[in-house]
């Protein structure tokens, strides 16, 4: 009855308890040699958008967790341990991005993160992930940030550089039309003003005289039709898409109904047959030039192959409901690949430092999703992986090879 | 089209009905097991207070870290209460102060090499300033027609932050990466449990200053301009300098809120502060209480954590739980968690009365 | 002159867009006297409908678009029944929350059943451009909304259900004693906000894409739009639809400073503007409050 005696043993009880927790995570030390990684298990980490507007890339890391089931199915993982992925919802959002890093490093200890997706929310986690030294393997695109070694040692991105990208299509209008007038759009984000900038700095410097307009878009827009309309107004008769799926498959309808003819370069990054081109009408993007790097599974040219054949097993068997059409799941395959690659190089020796020091030993190593010719070079000073790309024009309903690979060095 | 509904309590704040009324207490002598209510008020901020100092130490500290975030949310949270549930006026953009004090704090760290501490003070004056003139600029604005504005305006921050004519300042789209101060030489902390700690006593103090200002003059002349604004003009309450004065305080708080997150998360980029953000204090409010000071740390605990449960069951319908929830509060909880805890005090209280004279008679 | 020209009609076909948008917000605000922030959404999520019957049950486009409509018309009437009926007199501010809770919920169950991905969505009019300067789609969808604005003018000026609407939302407490069901005149106004909405929302997807996404960037132009013209004028709302479209094209076009990247600033200024200094918009009629 009386409650104030309860009150005061409630508040012992409380004491004792916060006290034997506090005990308890005192105690709870490292029980592994590294973290992450145990007798039996690796625990790898990623951030993906599987909430909100970016989800529709969350097939990424759908992909590579099929390929790490298939890993532990049919090899019993790697080197004897199975392989824990854990991947985590930021919503696109830098800070949510930051707080489930932070758990991935904090309270899950994995050995490190692998193809994080995103540039604002990769950039939101770089420094802190350096700083801790954990590997941030593979952040998504080809933001020229991911590429400093000297500043962020941890780092190694994937994809060619969009600045790398935006340089080879310089070199190609410059090669096949030096007396063009160029127009650009590009998205206004890190993404797009990165694209921008490589291009525009190389014709700069090597053809000053070369006309350049330029438009830009936010991704909240609803359309990009006024821009379009501008840009061909100014008499261009280059363009270059640095657009995003949705924007890219405007443009290109739009030019159409515009009755314009620019000869039309798009980025890789929007250059999806089946989010960009089928969506715009294919009778409408022919001739557009890109470039790859991997091997768009709808391309007809392909069929047979024997890697995107082998891909089509895999994602049958791991993965069924994936979309065997998305060229995405094959950059997914592509990256699980390169990692499984790197962490098989250290056999038992699996700490942080290790990986790192296997993954800048790679050099000219080509997996069977790449195009022929392809190859990946990781070393102390160099973070960028994949630095050549194979220029390809639509024909059809898919792309075909033009000219050779070209390195963008 | 004539106003009909005047009653004050039940007509704002979604049919409470017993907002704030601090005598009440002291008017009912008869006690609950031995505590009357203002005791039992006082013993349940004592055991907050001391769960509050307690979890830094038993917690590691990435989840310290969220705490600290959910803390620095019930921070703006009681901003937007300050305008919405006390002074009446739909904000729908809280998320731009938000971002104007975490650029403020951002800006002067890394381009002015500024301590972070002093960022906050003037943040909080900054975004004192820029609330006000807002304020007194939409004074005439009202209900939905304000929320549209400011709706609106919450659009077009991340827009704003990205210009390029700002920056060389805001760092654009890539925004700033910051550096946090370590923890100061002599504290036994780590650095999570050190600024859990600072978050702590700034958000003790504005609560309690938020206390003061609801029960002063001038609170009780903002709700009475959210009850009835013509009544009010009528009583001589100079309705456009205190509306102003209310956006200013409301924007000081989600100041204070934002530079604390910016130097706690260490970075700022535009698309951090969206409308999502917005929508999120909203939310918080809603469900924490609105009109309801302890209510808004249960709101900001919610919008914090609710996404990390929400994520097992479906990645995708956070948002969709978010509105449903709003919906149904609405309907059954009017006033939010905070009031639903109240209601079931009082009628604990009533309980307790009828059991006692039972007794006596 | 020709970039001068191809503005205004690429203006004024965003504008049709904002227009046919802003039609619905005036519907619903002739039945509550209040705008719903939820309007977009709810116009997404029939679009998406519709895509659903056209692409994976092969119905041909003009039965989707009845159907659609039909079930957008009987949906805006059950949301207005089941969410709103009980909040009828409730303050503002809980108007507000739920209008609020609806556009999350329509806008993340979108997202959850059909996915991010953005989906082309077909035109009922051909492909072609008029002298390379404008689709035929978008002056189809000029048309389309002039047609509509006469049946609505038609429908409030000259039927009786239509006169009964507007009696409601003027004068509840007359309308009802003249024998007027009030509360059915409500959820027609819904109703028939919604139908408007599906309409918009299948003019619109052909043009930007359908995605869970695609109204967001519409609603706060055809907010705009509406105030523009006058919050309870329906000629106002359209005519307001083409100002701002083509106000957005020019100021965008020829104004640097603001260009292509303060566009959502702009709407914030136009907005706040109206509201501040012609609250009743160009065409709107004036509310006095009685105390």
């Amino acid at each position: 009855m009386n409650i104030m005696n309860m009150l005061k043993h409630g508040f012992l009880y409380l004491t004792v308890l916060c006290l034997v927790m506090i005990g308890n995570a005192a105690y709870a030390g490292k029980k592994q040699s590294s973290p992450g990684v145990t007798d039996r298990e690796i625990k790898i980490g990623n951030t993906m958008a599987y909430s909100g507007p970016a989800s529709s890339y969350s097939k990424l890391a759908k992909t590579m967790a099929a390929y790490f089931d298939m890993l532990n199915a049919e090899e019993g993982g790697i080197n004897g341990r199975k392989i824990n992925f854990i991947s985590l919802d930021d919503g696109y959002s830098p800070p949510k991005t930051k707080e489930q890093i932070r758990r991935l490093v904090e309270k899950e200890k994995v050995l490190l993160i692998v193809t994080p997706f995103g540039t604002p929310t990769n950039l939101a986690v770089i420094r802190y992930l350096n700083k801790k030294k954990v590997p941030q393997l593979f952040p998504t695109g080809g933001f020229s940030t991911w590429n400093q070694s000297k500043k962020y040692p941890w780092t190694v991105g994937f994809s060619p550089g969009y600045n790398a990208e935006g340089k080879i299509y310089a070199k190609h209008v410059l090669k096949n039309h030096p007396h063009a007038k160029v127009a650009v759009l590009y998205q206004n984000d890190d993404y797009g003003r990165d694209l921008y900038d490589g291009f525009k700095k190389t014709v700069e410097a090597e053809n000053p005289s070369m006309q350049i307009v330029a438009e830009s878009y936010e991704s909240t827009s609803p359309t990009v039709d006024s821009q379009i309309i501008k840009l061909k107004a100014s008499g261009a008769n280059v363009f270059i898409n640095f657009t995003l799926a949705k924007f890219g498959a405007q443009a290109i309808r739009k030019i159409y109904e515009l009755d314009w003819h620019p000869e039309h370069y798009i980025t890789y990054a929007a250059a999806f047959i089946s989010a960009t081109f089928r969506p715009a009408g294919f009778e409408k993007s022919q001739g557009i030039i890109s470039a790859a790097y991997y091997m768009d599974p709808t391309n007809p040219a392909y069929k047979n192959n024997p890697g995107i054949v082998k891909w089509r097993k895999f994602m049958s068997k791991y993965y069924p409901k994936g979309d065997q059409t998305a060229g995405l799941n094959v950059y997914g395959y592509l990256n699980a690949e390169l990692l499984a690659h790197a962490l098989k190089m250290c056999g038992d020796n699996l700490t942080r430092q290790n990986v790192m020091k296997q993954l800048e030993s790679i050099r000219g190593l080509q997996l069977d999703t790449m195009i022929k010719g392809v190859k990946i070079n990781i070393s102390p000073t160099n973070h960028s992986p994949i630095q050549s790309v194979q220029l390809i024009q639509f024909k059809g309903e898919g792309f075909v090879p033009i000219g050779d690979i070209i390195s963008a060095n | 089209m004539s106003v009909t509904n005047t009653s004050p309590d039940s007509d704002f704040s979604i049919g409470v009905s017993n907002t704030e009324d601090p005598t009440a207490a002291s008017s009912f002598s008869e006690k609950i097991a031995g505590l009357s209510l203002s005791g039992w008020r006082r013993l349940a901020l004592f055991v907050g207070l001391f769960v509050a100092l307690l979890l830094p130490f038993i917690f590691e500290g990435f989840t310290v870290f969220q705490l600290t975030l959910a803390g620095i949310y019930a921070i703006a949270i009681l901003g937007l209460n300050i305008l919405t549930g006390y002074n009446g006026q739909f904000s729908l953009g809280h998320s731009v102060f938000y971002a104007i004090g975490a650029y403020t704090s951002a800006i002067l760290v890394e381009q002015f090499a500024m301590s972070s501490y002093i960022t906050i003070p003037i943040a909080a004056i900054v975004c004192l300033a820029v609330g006000f003139l807002f304020g007194l600029t939409v004074t005439r604005l009202a209900g939905l027609y304000l929320a549209l504005s400011t709706f609106a305006l919450a659009l077009a921050t991340p827009q704003i932050l990205k210009h390029k004519s700002l920056e060389h300042l805001t760092g654009g789209v890539g925004g700033l990466d910051i550096f946090k101060p370590d923890v100061p030489a002599g504290i036994p902390l780590e650095p999570d449990q050190w600024w859990y700690f600072v978050m702590l006593i700034i958000l003790i103090f504005m609560l309690w200053a938020t206390h003061n200002l609801v029960n002063s003059r001038s609170g009780r002349a903002m709700k009475a301009i959210r009850d009835n604004p013509i009544a009010a003009r009528s009583m001589g309450i100079n309705s456009t300098l205190n509306k102003a004065i209310a956006f200013g305080i409301s924007g000081l708080y989600a100041g204070v809120a934002g530079a604390l997150a910016a130097i706690v998360i260490e970075f700022v980029a535009p698309d951090s502060f969206t409308f999502n953000l917005a929508f999120l204090f909203l939310t918080g409010m809603v469900i924490g209480g609105i009109a309801s000071i302890p209510g808004v740390i249960f709101g900001a605990l919610f919008v914090l954590f609710l996404p990390n449960f929400a994520e097992d069951i479906s990645k995708n319908l956070a948002y969709a739980v978010f509105g449903v929830l709003l919906i149904l509060t609405v309907y059954l909880m009017p006033s939010g968690a905070a009031g639903f805890f109240r209601s079931f005090l009082l009628r604990l209280k009533k309980e307790l009365l009828a059991r006692s004279s039972v007794e006596r008679g | 002159m020709d970039l001068f020209l191809s503005q205004i009609l690429s203006g004024l076909s965003s504008g049709a867009i904002y227009a046919s948008l802003a039609l619905a917000i005036v519907m619903i605000y002739q039945a509550i006297e209040h705008i719903n922030f939820a309007q977009g959404e709810m116009a997404m999520f029939s679009t998406f409908i519709a895509w659903t019957l056209i692409v994976n049950y092969n119905v041909s486009y003009w039965l989707a678009f009845l159907i659609v409509l039909i079930v957008s018309f009987f949906g805006g009437i059950l949301v207005e029944r089941i969410v709103f009926a009980p909040i009828h007199d409730a303050p503002i501010l809980s108007h507000l929350i739920v209008f609020l809770g609806l556009f999350a919920i329509f806008n993340s169950l979108a997202g959850y059943i059909w996915g991010h991905t953005i989906k082309s969505f077909p035109s009922p009019f051909p492909e072609a451009s008029f002298r390379g300067l404008v689709g035929l789609h978008q002056l189809g969808t000029v048309a389309f909304v002039g047609f509509l604005l006469l049946l609505i003018y038609v429908f409030f000026s000259f039927t009786r259900l239509g006169l009964a609407m507007r009696a409601a939302a003027a004068n509840p407490v007359s309308a009802q004693l003249t024998g007027i069901r009030v509360k059915w005149m409500t959820a027609l106004g819904w109703g028939l906000a919604s139908a408007l909405g599906a309409v918009s929302g299948m003019l619109v997807a052909p043009v930007v894409f359908l995605d869970p996404h695609m109204m967001g960037g519409i609603l706060i132009y055809s907010f705009a739009a509406s105030l523009l013209g006058g919050v309870n004028s329906p000629g106002g709302a359209v005519l307001g639809g083409f100002i701002v479209g083509v106000l957005e094209n020019l100021v965008g076009t020829y104004v640097e400073f603001i260009g292509n990247e303060l566009k959502l600033t702009f709407a914030f200024i136009l907005i706040t503007g109206v509201l501040l200094f012609k609250p009743n918009g160009l065409f709107g009629r004036t509310v006095v409050t009685r105390v």
